[in-house]
């Protein structure tokens, strides 16, 4: 075996050392050990990618001597090294982009105990992308679920709190529907190892008796995952917890957590159950109409919103639809374009959020939109940097987001169904619209000034090495899967071949 | 419709907005000038015509779908998890479903991990990953609390400083209580040996780890509870527990890092499975439940520490 095959089982462990390492250390240096810790993670899932590319085929890894179905595996293909690589970069992104906002936002006796959960963070997110196992995945979502609350709590302030506690009870609503839905295929199969699952779900649905059973479960885990990522009916706790976090956990929560639960949802599907399997099922369908009602609900509340944190938290909502929608489609065409919009919304959100309180700073701390105006003046890197965000979000050509719409229509098309084609490309029209209503509103709003409100303000945006470095390579990253999305596209597309 | 777009372009600022959303921007303004702004805007929004009237008629219409709607779901999950549960395999029949992977635990157990407990076996050596996962859930919970109960310069409010600093806890603890001190003074050898019995064991009968962890955590604060603070720092202060704990929890990655290394590599594994039956047996089974062990109890006394007292250790 190649050494480099060790290197899923370094990042998770290395990860998991850490946490309790930040712990001992001062703030300061916990920062540091973190950013250095995060370039090695990069470097090491970059690796991975590589080899899995340059081999043509992922490879498996026992954890443990006891091999498969008896001990725990991880697993790493090409989709897992892309998903690793990207995450890691979003991480180290948002860790640099919110940096000047942690220290006043946190007590300085806290700053290693927040460096500490986002190790953590990282162990936990890391081994939802490897794992192999559907139970192994449970554990680590337990992580994230603690880990996340840990991050927006931090800020000590009311709003935060109670943020939390009211993002504390839908996740551990979601984990413990996640946990039935484990424990009931569990129950009818006897595996945990995901392809032996896959193996014994396929007999068990050859007997139309069997299939009542198999879709509560896979249902069951599906609204678990869908709570904890926020698709529709369940996505009214983002803004509170995206709009008042300190920076780099709202960066982090949006464009990591949500997408690693949705991930190992991409996973079990492919993996566990088996896209035969799930086709028998009214779940992808269900999914389907929940994330265009998510991609219409969420853009007409970001409309309504006043404060631009909250908008852009909104916003989530419906980009998180946009990814159902895409899970609903189905076949390789749809959980292609899936993928490729999780990639795009992590890194546009990510940069979103690590700009508006630049953006807020230069208009007296305010994040409403009566103060925002002529703020893009005021500090101006972090204007561009929000209008290359915001355009991405819309989907204007050359940017991340205009691919992956693209990528969501042709899948449309690709299935064949006159009315899905409809209603795909109505909503997606309808979505975008909405999306440039809020979003080009709000750029305009940045760069204008009307009103007295503008006299008040004298303040000069502050310049700082580590933010625009976070913004600069978010962007790049934004135009690299806006300008070379077949490339991606090819990548995640060999990934899925792997998967089955 | 002209006026709500142009409030809309310019971005309304509603008086409830204000209450809500500004609560960062008055943020380093002095608590009372805080205090005296809400009011004025709560007391203004009051007073606009109609206030009560909608305020009253949304919340009744809101609670009464809300109550609905909440036990017209419950009852729904119920109904669809009883109605999964009868489609179900039964217990101890014979059905489809492989148990390939149970048999294997249930008849190699002892001579592949070396435990005679069977469940230690299974999540300390064959499912590990899992347990390295777990051990690390009760750490980050730790953490959690830490930062919520810690007190610190923020959540420290000056109307509270008096509660800390000059009442502070030993106003309100039991130490002089007799039947505390002396059921203290009877029971807690029994407990700490008890926990550390279970502890040790933990490959050999029931227990291990996390539930010998527990019972040592409750000895601990019973100590506290009974003797004072003062007490458990003397053998325990902070900088111990931190580095008990760290030690631990980095022991347990390496070593399980180490075993993942040597398992997957097929290299040869150095640790002496031992004889089962004896305490020195079941390999790394032994180690690693003191780690968890001493990891839990930490946990257990660090998050009665804080809500008594806000912090970990003595200052």
């Amino acid at each position: 075996m190649n050494f480099i095959c060790n290197f899923p089982l370094f990042t998770i462990v290395f990860s998991l050392f850490s946490g309790p390492l930040c712990m001992m250390l001062r703030g300061r240096a916990a920062k540091y050990y973190t950013i250095i810790y995060e370039c090695v993670l990069i470097i090491l899932c970059g690796t991975v990618l590589w080899y899995t590319i340059s081999s043509g085929q992922p490879f498996t890894y026992s954890m443990g001597e006891f091999s498969a179905p008896w001990g725990n595996e991880i697993r790493a293909g090409v989709l897992e090294g892309l998903t690793a690589f990207l995450f890691m970069i979003v991480m180290l992104c948002s860790v640099l982009g919110g940096w000047r906002f942690l220290s006043m936002d946190l007590d300085n006796s806290k700053i290693n105990l927040y460096f500490t959960l986002i190790n953590l963070m990282t162990a936990a997110l890391l081994s939802l992308v490897w794992t192999n196992d559907i139970f192994s995945g449970y554990v680590f979502l337990e992580i994230t679920t603690l880990t996340s609350c840990g991050i927006l709590i931090v800020r000590e302030i009311g709003r935060t709190t109670l943020a939390a506690v009211r993002y504390m009870i839908l996740n551990l609503l979601g984990s413990g529907l996640f946990l039935l839905g484990v424990v009931l295929l569990y129950d009818i199969t006897g595996h945990l190892l995901m392809m032996n699952m896959k193996a014994a779900l396929t007999e068990l649905a050859a007997d139309p008796a069997n299939i009542p059973v198999i879709s509560l479960a896979v249902g069951i885990l599906t609204i678990g995952l869908a709570i904890k990522s926020g698709l529709f009916p369940f996505h009214f706790w983002m803004p509170d917890t995206y709009g008042w976090a300190t920076p780099t956990s709202a960066s982090v929560l949006s464009s990591l957590v949500s997408k690693g639960y949705i991930f190992l949802l991409i996973k079990i599907y492919w993996r566990a159950v088996g896209l035969d399997v799930l086709r028998a099922l009214p779940v992808s369908n269900i999914l389907f109409v929940l994330g265009l009602c998510g991609m219409v609900f969420g853009s007409v509340s970001a409309l309504r919103a006043n404060n631009i944190n909250r908008m852009v938290a909104f916003s989530s909502a419906a980009q998180i639809g946009y990814i159902y929608m895409g899970i609903g489609i189905g076949g390789m065409a749809g959980f292609s374009a899936a993928i490729f919009h999780i990639y795009c919304h992590a890194v546009t959100k990510s940069l979103l959020f690590i700009t508006t309180p630049r953006l807020a700073e230069v208009s007296g701390d305010s994040l409403l939109f009566s103060r925002l105006q002529g703020s893009g003046l005021r500090d101006p890197n972090s204007g561009i940097f929000f209008t290359v965000g915001s355009l991405s979000m819309v989907g204007i050509p050359i940017f991340a987001g205009f691919s992956s719409k693209l990528l969501f229509a042709t899948a449309a098309v690709g299935t064949g169904s006159f009315r899905k084609v409809i209603l795909v490309m109505l909503i997606l029209a309808v979505s975008s619209l909405l999306n440039a209503f809020y979003f080009i509103h709000t750029v305009i709003r940045i760069y204008t000034v009307y009103g007295s409100d503008y006299l008040r303000v004298r303040e000069r945006g502050h310049h700082s090495l580590d933010y625009n470095t976070a913004a600069v390579i978010l962007t790049a990253c934004n135009l690299f899967l806006g300008l070379f999305s077949w490339v991606i596209t090819d990548l995640i597309q060999k990934g899925f071949l792997m998967f089955s | 419709m002209r006026k709500r777009f142009k409030k809309w372009v310019m971005g309304r600022t509603d008086v409830m907005d204000r209450i809500l959303d500004d609560a960062s921007e008055i943020h380093d303004q002095p608590r009372e000038t805080i205090k005296k702004q809400r009011m004025e805007l709560v007391r203004e929004m009051e007073e606009r015509p109609g206030y009560e009237r909608t305020v009253e008629a949304e919340q009744k219409g809101f609670y009464l779908i809300y109550h609905i709607v909440a036990v017209i779901s419950c009852i729904l999950l119920i109904g669809v998890l009883l109605y999964t549960v009868a489609m179900l395999p039964r217990y101890g029949e014979e059905n489809t479903r492989a148990d390939e992977v149970v048999e294997r635990y249930v008849e190699h157990g002892l001579e592949e991990t070396g435990a005679v407990n069977i469940v230690s076996g299974m999540i300390l050596d064959y499912r590990a990953f899992d347990t390295l996962g777990e051990s690390h859930v009760l750490f980050t919970a730790l953490i959690c609390v830490m930062i919520l109960l810690r007190v610190d310069h923020k959540n420290m409010r000056s109307e509270y400083e008096d509660y800390y600093t000059v009442l502070s806890d030993r106003y309100y603890s039991l130490e002089r209580d007799t039947i505390i001190r002396t059921m203290g003074k009877i029971l807690l050898p029994c407990i700490f040996v008890y926990g550390i019995y279970i502890l040790l064991n933990g490959q050999n009968s029931p227990g291990g780890g996390f539930s010998g962890g527990a019972v040592m955590g409750t000895g601990l604060i019973i100590t506290a509870a009974a003797f004072g603070f003062d007490r458990v720092d003397s053998f325990l202060p902070l900088r111990v527990s931190m580095w008990m704990t760290f030690l631990s929890l980095m022991f347990y990655s390496f070593a399980k890092g180490y075993v993942f290394f040597t398992g997957a590599n097929g290299l040869e594994n150095h640790i002496p499975k031992g004889v089962p039956g004896a305490i020195l047996s079941g390999g790394l089974i032994l180690p690693l439940d003191i780690a968890v062990g001493l990891v839990v109890a930490g946990t257990m006394f660090g998050f009665y520490s804080l809500i008594r007292r806000g912090n970990i250790g003595g200052a």
